[in-house]
């Protein structure tokens, strides 16, 4: 008899969400509060972890048609070009660069290339832990 | 351009991450890393030049004054080193290609080759001492992947090894700086230097030097500590042990150069006298390694030892003489090391074996290869037209005026056995008569020939024009001699 993991899909749909939007606040909450671009990739990666374990791995894959080797690829691809960046304004590399800008929703926000290079942080980890995961799960 | 001192560290890494795009496109990931890797011995060279001219080159990361951000120090000695990097990357490229096969090359060769380069050019040209550890994590993690890449079962085997001895000694580097940091209470490595001269030498940080000794003399092999690398050093495909056998050990080999020429100078008559002892045990062990094996893979492995030895010998005797000797010996056995590991890969690939008492014969049909080894030896060996006897000389020189009379005899009698067993391959391998070997007619020697002999050439240039390079050794190891220089140009206005 094939098993029913009704309730097991259900909560997964929900709490995916809560995960998903829980690490974004702890990426975004880096800067002045403890979080950053590690846990919360690490986070992103644990929610698609439970994703995998809960559909299994070719349901998963079709709705999230990534390669996740590049998206780690991908991530340190923009941490080195923040970096290297400053080369363009004869900074030293990896120079950060801040200002305060007054948007439409938030009000005055401070905005500093420091969250890009986070951002290439965070898609390194979630490409490599999920990288991971998939390959040791896979036969052969 | 401030940044120039980091363009040879950020242009493997791009070509790196690069690379993983196009992972399944072998003709693209060629190329690409063919031209990053020539593009980069030219800004190395230039950087060599710019360093020659304008004197160290440092660079505040992240825009942070000296003892507070990460600095990047170019010297003298780290520019060379960078320089020797580069070419023994190229070549060992473009020896790649003929030889490394299309499975390795799809999953991911070029890229973690790039990675490998990153983190040696990384730790010649970082200023502080947990960055130089992240650096050595940079290269190790690459190198595990280049070892274990193939998945055969002696790499297996070997790979498991070199992992547990790294991780162990990768775990005391980083209980040997939070030692080193609960003294000084800095990580900046010319900070560090100034606050252990304030400080004058105690008995903890005499303890904290003899474990950075064990630290890179288990990454550099020496003596009690390079039971790993014969066995390591034998699994990886040729280029592969070319690069391990002329990069990583000389990482450990630089580390200790660095931190003993630099942070531990106060009294030199324990943790000096105790390398001493060390480097003329490794030579020994060395020699005698050289000469027991009849497998030309582990005759050039155990060479690669007494090298080591020779160098900190250098170190260890600390005139300004043997520091010359030993940066000068340094550059040259980075490079005929390489060249030497290219060359017995070839000749694997011909005979299909690494026991010299099936081979022989090889230069009635391969004369280029022959006479190119032959080269090789000799420049290995250091007779003197070539760029082994200079440093050498040197060396012992520095040996003789501060009468360590055994060192420096031990120094000049391992020259004569390390001879011996080189010319061991070159007698048996190459004289005696033609064999026929199964599949040598594949092997695309004449393509396979271009890196050593690049290599070669460099190496007998390097020895003939030794009187054209002499001043940029010496302005490196006037560095070395003298920490000041060191201080100064990283802490401006200390």
């Amino acid at each position: 008899m094939k098993p029913n993991d009704v309730i097991l899909h259900s909560v997964t749909k929900v709490a995916v969400f809560i995960i998903l939007t829980f690490s974004i606040y702890l990426f975004f909450g880096g800067h002045h509060n403890p979080g950053g671009g590690f846990i919360g990739g690490l986070s992103v990666a644990s929610g698609l972890v439970l994703l995998y374990l809960t559909f299994d791995i070719e349901t998963v894959r079709r709705n999230i048609p990534v390669d996740f080797k590049k998206v780690a690829a991908f991530g340190v691809l923009i941490a080195i070009f923040t970096g290297a960046s400053s080369l363009l304004f004869d900074k030293p590399f990896l120079n950060q660069a801040y200002g305060y800008f007054n948007l439409p929703i938030f009000g005055k926000t401070e905005l500093a290339t420091a969250v890009i290079f986070d951002v290439g942080v965070a898609l390194a980890v979630i490409g490599t832990a999920v990288t991971i995961i998939l390959s040791i799960s896979e036969d052969g | 351009m401030i940044n120039f001192l980091i363009l040879p560290l950020l242009i493997p890494f791009l070509t790196g991450i690069l690379l993983i795009f196009f992972a399944r496109n072998v003709v693209i990931q060629r190329w690409i890393t063919a031209f990053s890797a020539f593009f980069n011995v030219i800004i190395a060279f230039m950087l060599v030049q710019k360093v020659r001219n304008d004197g160290i080159q440092t660079l505040d990361v992240s825009s942070w004054q000296a003892p507070f951000g990460i600095t990047l120090v170019s010297d003298m000695l780290s520019a060379l080193l960078v320089l020797t990097t580069t070419i023994i990357a190229f070549t060992s490229v473009i020896y790649s290609f003929r030889s490394i096969g299309i499975e390795r090359e799809k999953y991911f060769y070029y890229p973690a080759l790039n990675f490998l380069i990153v983190g040696v050019i990384g730790a010649f040209t970082t200023g502080d001492i947990f960055n130089l550890f992240v650096f050595f994590e940079v290269l190790l993690m690459a190198s595990y992947v280049l070892l274990v890449l193939g998945g055969t079962k002696i790499q297996l085997r070997e790979t498991i090894k070199y992992i547990l001895v790294n991780v162990i000694s990768s775990a005391l580097f980083v209980i040997a700086v939070a030692y080193l940091y609960s003294v000084v209470g800095t990580l900046n490595m010319a900070h560090i230097s100034v606050r252990l001269s304030e400080l004058g030498q105690s008995g903890l940080i005499t303890v904290i030097a003899v474990l950075f000794l064990i630290v890179f003399g288990l990454k550099g092999g020496i003596f009690p500590l390079y039971f790993w690398l014969p066995g390591s050093y034998y699994a990886p495909p040729a280029p592969v042990m070319a690069m391990f056998g002329a990069l990583l050990t000389k990482v450990g080999v630089y580390a200790i150069m660095r931190t003993y020429t630099l942070f531990f100078i106060h009294d030199t008559g324990y943790t000096h006298q105790l390398l001493m002892i060390l480097t003329i045990i490794t030579i020994i062990v060395g020699v005698i390694g050289a000469i027991a094996f009849s497998d030309i893979k582990k005759i050039i492995i155990y060479n690669i030892i007494v090298a080591v030895g020779v160098i900190l010998f250098g170190v260890s005797v600390m005139t300004p003489d043997s520091l010359a000797g030993s940066v000068f010996y340094l550059i040259h056995d980075m490079i005929i090391k390489a060249g030497l590991f290219l060359l017995i890969g070839i000749i694997i690939a011909i005979t299909g074996t690494s026991d010299l008492r099936k081979i022989s014969g090889l230069i009635k049909r391969y004369p280029g290869l022959g006479w190119a080894f032959f080269l090789a030896a000799l420049v290995l060996a250091g007779i003197p037209p070539f760029s082994g006897f200079v440093g050498k000389v040197l060396i012992v020189k520095g040996g003789f005026e501060s009468e360590h009379y055994w060192g420096a005899g031990i120094v000049l009698a391992s020259s004569l056995l390390v001879l011996f067993s080189i010319m061991k391959i070159f007698i048996n391998g190459f004289w005696g008569t033609p064999q026929d070997y199964k599949g040598e007619d594949k092997v695309p020697v004449r393509k396979l020939l271009i890196a050593p002999v690049i290599l070669v050439t460099i190496s007998v240039l390097y020895g003939a024009g030794s009187e054209f390079i002499f001043p940029y050794i010496s302005q490196a190891a006037e560095t070395l001699a003298n920490p000041g220089i060191y201080i100064d140009a990283v802490l401006k206005e200390w």
